[in-house]
């Protein structure tokens, strides 16, 4: 029992704002061992690898979307990112462009929403979640209207390697799900940007007065995201050979449960971008276990739900817990 | 029956009238809020190692005063001058540049941060790694931890600063307003949360940090604050100076009678009630 009480209070957790929930991760081991037991399939190279595709792109999204949440604001754009950004770069496949420059033009676009969120979130102070809104509403609309509602089918086989090839039996997509996690890994806790994510989430006028120019930085975190975002609709698109104006749709849920399931906190300040991969995982076995146990995708859907529901909970529950300290 | 206060003594000669040039010179300073008029035509210097006072009733534009110093409002009208050259803070890394510290009144720490962290924020110590520029924690932690141990208190300085009791968190501000060595120290409401031992080692570092030559500004409700530790008093009312003098002219309950007729313009009897 001591040793049960160490482990879940020792430093090897991190501490402070960029702490894991040592809980988080004793839940995802539980689900885990749960569902080894409880299904034949489950524990089959198919399988994980089935899950960890089916993680790639709500993990990149949320990778941005994490940064956003911890600074205490809140992208409900990113599926619209997503869709759009996808179009654009199988559009310009389509016309003959090579893929480097699809691929640019289409993480371009990624920031160019980001910067648009951004800005009339910072400078001009909207509400991060009527701005968000408000774009989704606006890319999802504007990518139906300039492409008519038709889908553009991806016949460039480079791009396609991308979404199916592998090394080392690991699909190329995972492997660059994993670069982004390190990458992020690295710059949270060692750079200064990462630093002013956690004081601006924390409070945004302390780090003001302390010189930070934080309308700059939430510019930053929201281009990040909007980067991240365009990123995940690429290899969405790469994934499934195709891009349509109605792709990711509702992507949103996922990304922002994983995200809070992680640990981030809505109030800001609080989270991490290993919480947020293994709330990633923890969201996907779940997932994973009904599937296999043949629950209906409405019924995953009712699940998912409640999933971020009580995440929300546990957040309201652990910093109104602090704020009584 | 108590003497009047001389409102014509309003000059502000504070510093040294000779050839060198106060730290901190302000020439009809005003600033506005749409209509309202918040600090209307405000001179006051402040001399070098010297410690000033404000004080004034509620909404008399004394925070203004301060925040205008300190670079969160930049004026409206007027000029400022810091050691004799005119400058212009339009944000509080203006004023820190110069040298200019400020403690809130809120404290405007990050509770999720750690001590040193806070302590640190906006102003990091780096180091190289190959093209990088990275956070040096262990140097700022090192630095961090000597500041609070020379402050005489001891608490981990990787400890969240929401973590920390009210006296604690304003003892973290103190530390990083003192971390860069300022020459200017302005402090609103500075003893709010704390208790009487650390008012009391707040006092002390105060006279340390005017032995090495740091000018303080001190905004306090307080009288017995702003008795303990300052030179000269300045009383702000309606935006104005409305007049100023010196702590220990005066037998203590007259000083009191004084400032108190200067916040209120009322004329104080020994029949009013203070």
């Amino acid at each position: 029992m001591k040793t049960m009480g160490n482990l879940m209070n020792s430093r090897i957790w991190g501490r402070g704002a960029s702490a894991i929930n040592p809980g988080l991760v004793m839940a995802t081991i539980v689900v885990f061992i749960v569902l080894s037991f409880a299904s034949p399939y489950f524990l089959t190279t198919n399988n994980l690898l089935n899950v960890a595709k089916a993680l790639v792109i709500v993990g990149i999204a949320a990778a941005g979307e994490t940064l956003v949440i911890i600074a205490g604001g809140f992208d409900l754009s990113i599926g619209s990112t997503m869709a759009a950004a996808g179009m654009l770069a199988a559009y310009l496949l389509d016309i003959g462009s090579g893929v480097g420059p699809a691929f640019l033009a289409a993480i371009l676009l990624g920031i160019c929403i980001g910067a648009a969120n951004g800005t009339l979130i910072a400078y001009f102070r909207i509400n991060p979640l009527i701005t968000t809104l408000a774009t989704l509403a606006i890319i999802r609309g504007l990518a139906f209207v300039i492409s008519d509602g038709r889908e553009i089918i991806i016949t460039n086989k480079t791009w396609l390697s991308i979404g199916t090839g592998k090394w080392a039996s690991i699909p190329y997509i995972v492997l660059i799900l994993i670069m982004v996690y390190l990458v992020f890994a690295l710059i949270m806790p060692r750079t200064t940007f990462g630093r002013y994510i956690y004081a601006i989430g924390s409070n945004a006028r302390a780090a003001r007065l302390s010189g930070i120019s934080t309308k700059r930085w939430q510019m930053a975190i929201y281009i990040t995201c909007g980067a991240t975002a365009a990123l995940a609709g690429l290899m969405l698109a790469a994934r499934t050979g195709n891009a349509r104006p109605a792709a990711a749709m509702g992507f949103e849920l996922d990304v922002i449960t994983a995200v809070i399931l992680g640990g981030a906190s809505l109030k800001g300040g609080r989270g991490t971008i290993l919480g947020t991969a293994i709330g990633l995982i923890l969201l996907f076995m779940i997932n994973n276990g009904l599937t296999l146990a043949q629950v209906p995708s409405f019924w995953q859907q009712v699940c998912k739900g409640f999933i971020l529901l009580a995440a929300v909970l546990y957040d309201e529950v652990r910093s109104g817990r602090s704020d009584d300290s | 029956m108590m003497s009047t206060p001389s409102n014509s003594d309003t000059s502000n000669t504070g510093a040294d009238s000779g050839a060198r040039p106060p730290l901190i010179e302000l020439a009809g300073i005003t600033k506005t809020f749409g209509n309202v008029e918040a600090l209307s035509g405000v001179d006051l210097k402040i001399g070098e190692a010297e410690s000033v006072g404000i004080i004034g009733d509620n909404g008399a534009g004394k925070s203004t005063l301060v925040k205008v110093l300190s670079g969160v409002y930049p004026p409206t009208g007027g000029v400022m001058r810091f050691r004799g050259q005119e400058v212009r803070f339009d944000s509080p890394l203006d004023a820190r540049k110069n040298g200019i510290e400020m403690i809130y009144q809120d404290l405007a720490l990050c509770e999720d941060l750690d001590v040193a962290q806070n302590i640190f924020l906006g102003r990091e110590i780096k180091k190289k790694l190959g093209p990088f520029n990275l956070l040096d924690k262990q140097a700022m932690a090192r630095a961090a931890a000597e500041d609070i141990a020379n402050m005489g208190l001891d608490f981990d300085v990787e400890r969240e600063v929401g973590m920390l009791s009210g006296g604690e968190r304003q003892m973290v501000a103190v530390a990083r307003a003192l971390q860069f060595s300022p020459s200017a120290l302005l402090m609103d409401e500075p003893t709010a949360a704390l208790s009487a031992e650390k008012i009391r080692r707040l006092w002390e570092l105060i006279a340390e940090l005017k032995s090495r030559g740091v000018s303080i500004l001190l905004v306090s409700h307080r009288f017995t604050d702003i008795l303990s530790i300052c030179d000269r008093i300045v009383v702000v009312r309606g935006g104005r100076i409305a007049g100023e003098m010196k702590p220990h002219e005066h037998p203590p309950a007259q000083t009191m009678a004084m400032m108190t007729e200067m916040m209120t313009g009322d004329r104080i009897t020994e029949e009013t009630e203070i």
